[in-house]
C-alpha cells in the first residue's frame, strides 16, 4: 500500500506542472475556436470557426503574416549564411580570442535586449533603416546568433577530425571535404539550429515594434494591437495560426537531433 | 619508394619527432614501433601531409612531396578509427577518391567491386558502416585505400581497436595481400607481436627519435640500445659497477668493453640454461605457457630471474637450482657495448 503513495504525489506534481504548461495554450486553442464565451461559464456556449473567417477575410491580417514569412525567412537563411561558417571557424580553427567570442555570443543574450534594440534603432534611425524590411531583418537576425552559432559549434566539433583527413587524404580538396563530407555529417544539427532560429525570430516583438512599427507590420505585433482591442478570439486565432507550424517545425527537429545534441550545442 | 630525412615536429616547444630519417623499398612493409606517445603516430601523419613538418624532407618515389598537401600526394591512410563516412554506402566510401579524379561511372564501378573482393567483402556495396562489424568496418577502409591505387599505403595502428583473435587474422590477411600486390606500406603499431610478425623491417621509436631500423631478428637479438632491449621481448636486467673491464652479474665476473662507471646488463629469458656450476637459487613461481613453461627463480644473492625453460627441464616450486647465461647485452649510457659470450670454461674460471 506504501508504494503506491510515491506515484500519487508525482502524479499530483506531473498534473500541476501539465496545467501551469499546457494551461495558457489550451485556454487559447479553446479561445480560437469560441464564438460566445462568457463568465460564469466554464466552456464556452457557442463553438466555430467565425472569427477565422474574419481574420482570413481581413486584408490586414493576410499582409502581415505575408511579412512575417518573408521576414523570418530571409532573416534566418542570412543569419545561416553568415553563423555557420563562422561556427565552423569556432570548432576548426585556433585564432586568438576564441573563447571570448564564443562566450560573447551567450553575453549579448545576458543584456535586456530592449536596450540593445533602443541603441540600434537610434544608429537605424540616422541611416534611414527604420521602417524598412531589411532594418528589420538585420536586428532580427540577432535574436538567431545564439541557436546558429553554439548548435553548429557543438556540431562540427563532434565530427572526429580523421573523418574529413581521410577525404583530404584520398585527393579531394578542402572545399569538397566540407561539401561531401562535413556538411552531411553535421546537416540534422544544422538543420535542427535553423528551426530552432526560425522559430525564435517569428516570435521575435522588441525589434521588429521598434524597428518596424509603424510601417512593417508582422504576426506578433498585428496579435499585440488585436489584444489591445479587446478582441480576445481574433488574437487567440492568430497565436493558433502561428503557433501550429512552428510547433510541427519543432517537433521535426526531434527527428533530427537527440536532445543531447542540442544540449551540447550549449556546451554541456 | 619512400624516404624521409631528418623529419622534426615540435608541438608547442614539445619535441615530437626529432630528425626522423628512413627509407623504404618499394614492395616493403615497414612498422613503425614504439610506446604510445613516441611520436610514431606524427611521423606518418607528415609522410600522409595530415600534419605539417618543421624541418627535413620527404621523398615519395624520387619526388619532394615536402611542400605538397595531403591531397596532392600518392599516398592513403588507414585510420585508427576506420574512418568511415556513415552517411555514405559502403561502395560511395570505396568510390569517393575515384570520384574526386573525375574517373567514368563503369570505371569506378569496376574498381570498387575488385576492390572490395580483394579485401574480402563482394556484395557489401549496399551496406551501410553502422551495419557493419569492427573488423569489416576496417576492410573496407583498407578497400577505400587500395582502390586509389596509393604508391605507399598507410596504416596507423588500424586493428587496434578490434578484438586479440581478429586482430591476429585481419593481420594474416594483411600480410598476405600486401605481399600479393606489392603494396609498399608504412604502418605504425604499438604492439611489437604485430610488428615482429608483419614487418619486414621494423623503425623502433621512442621519445621522438628513431633508436634503430632492422629487420624483428636483428632488433630482438641485437638491439642497440637499452630502451630497444627493454622494449622488445622480456628481459632480466641488472644495472652494476665496472671497474676496469670487469662487472660482476650475480656473482659472477663478467668481462665488459666499457669505461669504469655503471653498466646494464640484460638476459633474455631463454639465454638462460641449467648448470651445477651456476648462479644458485630456488625457483619461486612456475607458470606453464604450454610449448615452454616461465620459471622465476630467486637466487641466493636475492635478485629475482626469470627463465623460459623446455617442458622436459621443468623444475618444482622450492627446488634448489642453479642456471647460467649463455648470452648477455651489455649498455653503457643507453648504448651498447661489448660483453664476450659466456662460454663454460669462462664461468669456471670466474667462479669462486
Amino acid at each position: 500500500m506504501r508504494r503506491s503513495k510515491t506515484p500519487f504525489g508525482g502524479l499530483i506534481l506531473l498534473a500541476a506542472m501539465g496545467l501551469a504548461m499546457l494551461g495558457p495554450i489550451m485556454t487559447v486553442m479553446v479561445w480560437a475556436f469560441a464564438v460566445k464565451w462568457r463568465y460564469p461559464n466554464l466552456v464556452p456556449s457557442e463553438w466555430g470557426l467565425k472569427y477565422w473567417h474574419v481574420i482570413l477575410g481581413r486584408s490586414t491580417v493576410i499582409e502581415p503574416i505575408l511579412t512575417s514569412l518573408a521576414l523570418t525567412s530571409v532573416a534566418t537563411t542570412l543569419a545561416a549564411l553568415i553563423c555557420w561558417p563562422a561556427a565552423y571557424a569556432f570548432a576548426r580553427l585556433q585564432f586568438p580570442g576564441r573563447q571570448l567570442l564564443l562566450f560573447s555570443f551567450i553575453a549579448a543574450n545576458a543584456v535586456p535586449k530592449f536596450t540593445l534594440f533602443v541603441s540600434i534603432a537610434v544608429v537605424f534611425l540616422q541611416l534611414g533603416m527604420v521602417g524598412t524590411f531589411w532594418g528589420v531583418v538585420m536586428v532580427q537576425m540577432l535574436s538567431a546568433i545564439l541557436f546558429m552559432i553554439w548548435i553548429p559549434t557543438a556540431a562540427f566539433r563532434g565530427i572526429p577530425p580523421a573523418l574529413e583527413e581521410a577525404g583530404f587524404d584520398l585527393g579531394a580538396s578542402r572545399l569538397r571535404v566540407f561539401w561531401s563530407i562535413t556538411l552531411p555529417q553535421a546537416m540534422p544539427a544544422l538543420a535542427a539550429s535553423y528551426v530552432l532560429a526560425f522559430v525564435a525570430i517569428m516570435f521575435e516583438v522588441d525589434s521588429a515594434l521598434l524597428i518596424g512599427a509603424p510601417k512593417i507590420t508582422t504576426m506578433p505585433l498585428l496579435m499585440l494591437s488585436l489584444s489591445a482591442q479587446v478582441i480576445v478570439q481574433e488574437a487567440a486565432v492568430l497565436c493558433v495560426m502561428i503557433w501550429v507550424p512552428c510547433f510541427a517545425l519543432l517537433l521535426l527537429t526531434r527527428r533530427f537531433m537527440s536532445s543531447k545534441g542540442i544540449a551540447q550545442g550549449f556546451g554541456a | 619508394m619512400l624516404r624521409t630525412v631528418k623529419l622534426t615536429k615540435t608541438f608547442n616547444q614539445m619535441t615530437a619527432v626529432a630528425e626522423a630519417s628512413f627509407a623504404v623499398e618499394k614492395g616493403e612493409l615497414i612498422c613503425l614501433l614504439g610506446p604510445s606517445g613516441c611520436g610514431k603516430s606524427t611521423l606518418l601523419r607528415m609522410i600522409a601531409g595530415l600534419t605539417p613538418s618543421d624541418a627535413g624532407s620527404i621523398e615519395i618515389d624520387g619526388q619532394d612531396v615536402t611542400e605538397r598537401q595531403a591531397n596532392k600526394r600518392p599516398t592513403a591512410m588507414v585510420f585508427q578509427s576506420h574512418a568511415l563516412w556513415n552517411h555514405m554506402s559502403v561502395a560511395q566510401n570505396v568510390s569517393f577518391g575515384l570520384r574526386v579524379q573525375g574517373l567514368a561511372r563503369d570505371v569506378i564501378a569496376a574498381k570498387v567491386t575488385e576492390a572490395l573482393r580483394l579485401v574480402g567483402l563482394d556484395g557489401f556495396e549496399k551496406r551501410r558502416p553502422t551495419e557493419l562489424s569492427g573488423g569489416q568496418a576496417q576492410r573496407v577502409a583498407l578497400a577505400r585505400c587500395l582502390v586509389v591505387e596509393p604508391k605507399v599505403l598507410l596504416m596507423d595502428e588500424p586493428f587496434s581497436a578490434l578484438d586479440a583473435h581478429l586482430r591476429a587474422n585481419l593481420r594474416e590477411e594483411l600480410k598476405a595481400l600486401q605481399r600479393r600486390l606489392g603494396l609498399t606500406t608504412v604502418f605504425v603499431t604499438h604492439d611489437q607481436e604485430e610488428a615482429m610478425e608483419l614487418a619486414d623491417r621494423i623503425v623502433v621509436m621512442n621519445a621522438g627519435r628513431i633508436e634503430q631500423i632492422g629487420q624483428p631478428a636483428d632488433l630482438y637479438l641485437e638491439p642497440q640500445t637499452l630502451t630497444v632491449a627493454r622494449f622488445i621481448g622480456q628481459m632480466n636486467e641488472a644495472t652494476v659497477p665496472v671497474v676496469r673491464g670487469q662487472a660482476n652479474w650475480l656473482g659472477q665476473r663478467v668481462a665488459v668493453g666499457a669505461a669504469d662507471g655503471a653498466v646494464t646488463l640484460l638476459c633474455r629469458p631463454e639465454d638462460l640454461r641449467r648448470d651445477p656450476a651456476g648462479i644458485a637459487g630456488r625457483v619461486a613461481r612456475v607458470i606453464d605457457l604450454g610449448p615452454v613453461l616461465r620459471v622465476t627463480v630467486a637466487t641466493e644473492e636475492g635478485a629475482t630471474l626469470t627463465w623460459l625453460c623446455a617442458r622436459a627441464d621443468a623444475p618444482v616450486v622450492g627446488a634448489p637450482l642453479a642456471l647460467v647465461a649463455t648470452r648477455l647485452l651489455a649498455y653503457q649510457n643507453g648504448v651498447r657495448v661489448a660483453v664476450p659470450v659466456l662460454t663454460k670454461p669462462q664461468l669456471e674460471s670466474v667462479m669462486p
